[in-house]
């Protein structure tokens, strides 16, 4: 069961975090793995919030986020988390 | 339910005579000291805080209960007042993710205990404080009384993030304190509040639904809980509560499956609502004047220090570093207290006779002198893990090898484990309670030991010099340090190598998390660094020192008496041969001496197990030493010194010239690099650590892992050794 924010009902992006290059930025639409989402969710990958892609891992995994407009953390996933976090457009 | 308002918890279902479980009514004065627990995120400067409260006087407590750690001190807040303060360690909500995290839950879920704290220190990051505040908000709800210690309130004014704090103060309904507890700034104030009497906060940001209440009531009857949302908490949590008997637990699973319960969609929401509720609450508290703001410079350090290249250049480049620090710079104040401990020996036996000062030199200063030596590598080797943890380096280090670990069936995060293994595996076997997988966890637990600790130091630093010759490679190094770093090498390539095999084996349906936030790079604070290498150099003397001190006593009786009159028959049949022979009188007495060794209980006793060890190049003296030191590896060198000093008038002289002087039968050195070889690949691998092993249990619960340990590592060292002296000999 994907969770979503009430105002991106509708609006299912094909595109993860997993996808965003180097030094872009994006902003969560949904999370579609729901066990994955209850430790995404309390890191603060909630739906609405503008995350950019920091940085690569020597070997291309694991990757950092830069997470919040103001640029509040840094966090480290593994790709294939990234993947479960779906951006808006 | 972002729109969740201003709530008391009901008086309602309040304590009842049938309530199995009654709630602590202690008040606080009968108690004497206010109990105050430390809560807040990872990195949020718990710790640092906990420092400042409680000064020195800090004590690290292991609580009875099996995973329970958390450190507690004393904190004078006003002269009157003094105030027991609980660290407990960083977590991001109620909902443990992993078993460190778990400790705060079983704190908090059982009112009833001892243990249950009078109020909570929330620490906040001032810098990021939406994501801080979800703790907070879910311990509001609790109804605990709180305290918000905003902290870190120099880096939020460096972002340009303004808090307007009677505004957050009115909203959170609970005293905020702005801090820097690095600096020590706040902290005053925050101690005068922390000596008040404090209620629990009325304000309440999250309610659970409708729909639910009737289950909550039930629960809150069965277990007479005063509060909702910790009945929800029970209502999640249950199978992880540990003071919950199988009866409770059997009473909610069936109220959960009645009421048709499930747990994540609900904590996922829980979650979302919060965040709205706090996004709400901060539009009027926090205001960001942001200037073009240059990139934080962790960031651009990063981009250096976990650079494809450059990252591992680094990382091996610092690895390096802590080898030859180890191996090199100790060697200086290490051959002092050598000395030292040579020249106290030497005047005591210049100066005294009897038996008892036999015992004191040959027994109690030949093994203490082999312990104290090590005092310089060992805080070394501290002091730079300390440092790597303090900087945020460790965290970068765990982000470059998750992808590698994984490979082998360990995590980015079983790095942390690994590396402090090589200063003590316990320490580090209990870090690896922050792995959330139980599989990557089980195997981090079972390789850990086969990285080198700083135990094994002695054994490679004495069995080094003895037979790798003191000369420079490539200018730079030095072939020591090289083969020290060998060394340390088989050990994380055996752990390695072990961890893959058992992924291979073991079966998990479990996933593997990767998620973690990256602390900020801080300069380590030296007085935290010093308190660490003060207190692990203090627990490995006193520690160790006890042990090998009680093992080279009995060692020493052991080695100085025998079986009815053995001693004295082997006497005079050496006198005699030795006479037949005619030697030079030194040569008789050592002579004398040896075949007094040989007939001893101690003699016994190596000459029994020989036939096992020798195919490993290994004679009986060897043997007694193999054995003691299966208690701890520390007794190895202690044992030596005292087995090679019994029977020689030669104590002035250190272990390793000992070991030197040793002749075989054919009258060359007997430690020949074969059997050097032989037994430093025999430390690298077995088990010696009874510590490690209870460790294991511990963690574990239940003797499987640590009898797996024992075994395996065991096995593989034995075979180890007969392969590399067999093969250099």
């Amino acid at each position: 069961m994907p969770i979503r924010s009430a105002s991106a009902q509708t609006v299912v992006a094909p595109r993860s975090v997993k996808d965003l290059r180097l030094g872009e930025s994006g902003t969560i639409c949904c999370l579609k793995d729901p066990e994955m989402a209850l430790k995404l969710l309390e890191m603060g990958c909630i739906p609405g919030t503008q995350v950019r892609l920091n940085s690569r891992a020597p070997l291309g995994c694991p990757i950092t986020l830069v997470v919040g407009e103001a640029a509040d953390y840094t966090l480290s996933l593994r790709v294939s988390e990234a993947a479960t976090i779906l951006l808006k457009e | 339910m972002s729109n969740a308002g201003i709530r008391t918890a009901p008086a309602g279902a309040a304590a009842s005579a049938a309530a199995p479980h009654a709630a602590s009514t202690v008040p606080v004065a009968a108690r004497g000291l206010t109990r105050i627990a430390l809560i807040g995120n990872p990195n949020s400067g718990k710790t640092s805080l906990f420092n400042q409260l409680t000064g020195l006087n800090q004590k690290v407590g292991n609580f009875p209960g099996v995973t329970v750690d958390r450190k507690t001190g004393v904190s004078q807040l006003t002269p009157q007042h003094h105030a027991e303060i609980i660290d407990l360690p960083g977590t991001y909500s109620l909902y443990p993710k992993s078993l460190d995290e778990k400790v705060i839950t079983d704190l908090l879920y059982d009112q009833a205990s001892a243990q249950y704290p009078d109020f909570v220190v929330v620490t906040a990051d001032a810098s990021n404080l939406r994501r801080n505040l979800l703790l907070f908000t879910q311990l509001a709800d609790l109804g605990l009384p709180l305290v918000l210690a905003l902290n870190m309130m120099d880096v939020a004014a460096q972002h340009g993030i303004n808090i307007d704090l009677d505004a957050l103060q009115e909203e959170l309904g609970v005293p905020v304190i702005p801090m820097n507890a690095r600096k020590g700034i706040g902290v005053a104030a925050l101690k005068i509040v922390m000596a008040q009497q404090l209620d629990a906060g009325t304000t309440r940001f999250y309610e659970p639904d409708a729909e639910l209440l009737p289950m909550l009531r039930q629960i809150r009857y069965y277990f007479n809980l005063h509060n909702d949302y910790l009945a929800l908490h029970y209502a999640h949590q249950f199978r992880h509560i540990s003071f919950l008997t199988a009866d409770d637990k059997a009473y909610i699973a069936e109220l959960v499956a009645k009421y048709n319960f499930e747990p994540t969609p609900r904590q996922a929401q829980e979650t979302i609502d919060r965040y709205n509720h706090i996004n709400e609450l901060l539009l009027n508290v926090v205001s960001v004047t942001r200037t073009e703001k240059a990139e934080p410079y962790s960031n651009r350090l990063d981009r250096v220090l976990t650079h494809r290249v450059w990252g591992y250049l680094i990382f091996l480049t610092v690895l390096f570093l802590l080898f030859q620090a180890v191996f090199s710079w100790a060697s200086y104040p290490m051959e002092l207290i050598d000395q030292g401990v040579a020249w106290i020996n030497s005047l005591i036996q210049t100066s005294f006779e009897g038996p008892l000062i036999s015992l004191l030199t040959e027994g109690v200063l030949a093994g203490l002198g082999g312990v104290l030596i090590f005092i310089p590598q060992i805080a070394l080797l501290f002091a730079f893990i300390a440092v790597l943890e303090e900087t945020g380096y460790m965290a970068r280090v765990t982000f470059m090898m998750d992808r590698i670990m994984r490979k082998f069936g360990l995590n980015g995060k079983s790095v942390v484990p690994l590396i402090s293994g090589m200063a003590c595996a316990v320490p580090a076997i209990m870090s690896a309670r922050t792995i959330e997988n139980r599989k990557d966890r089980m195997i981090t637990i079972f390789v850990t030991p086969l990285m080198s600790c700083s135990a094994r130091i002695p054994v490679y630093t004495v069995l080094i010099g003895l037979v790798v010759p003191d000369q420079p490679v490539l200018g730079i190094f030095n072939l020591r340090g090289v083969a020290l770093m060998g060394l340390y090498l088989l050990g994380f390539v055996s752990a390695v190598g072990s961890a893959w095999a058992l992924k291979l084996i073991m079966k998990t349906k479990e996933r593997s998390y990767f998620i973690m936030e990256f602390p900020v790079y801080r300069w380590p604070r030296w007085k935290n660094v010093g308190l660490t290498i003060v207190e692990k150099v203090k627990a490995f003397v006193f520690q160790a020192g006890k042990v090998i001190l009680a093992i080279s006593v009995i060692l020493w009786v052991l080695a100085s008496y025998g079986p009815g009159n053995a001693l004295e028959k082997a006497e005079q049949q050496a006198r005699v041969t030795a006479t037949q022979q005619a030697r030079s009188a030194a040569e008789v007495e050592s002579h004398v001496a040896s075949e007094k060794l040989e007939a001893s209980y101690a003699g016994r006793f190596g000459h029994l197990i020989e036939p096992v060890i020798r195919p490993l190049g290994f004679d009986w003296k060897i043997g007694i030493s193999l054995l003691t030191s299966f208690a701890a590896r520390e007794v190895f060198v202690g044992t030596m010194s005292t087995i090679y000093s019994v029977g020689q008038d030669a104590n002035e002289l250190t272990v390793q010239q000992k070991l030197a002087a040793e002749k075989g039968l054919d009258g060359k050195p007997f430690f020949t690099p074969a059997r050097a070889g032989s037994l430093l690949v025999f430390y690298v691998f077995a088990m010696q650590c009874m510590s490690t092993l209870a460790t294991t249990y511990r963690e574990t619960k239940g003797w499987t892992w640590p009898m797996l340990q024992l075994v395996y590592m065991t096995g593989l060292a034995y075979v180890a050794s007969l392969l590399v002296y067999q093969l250099l000999s």
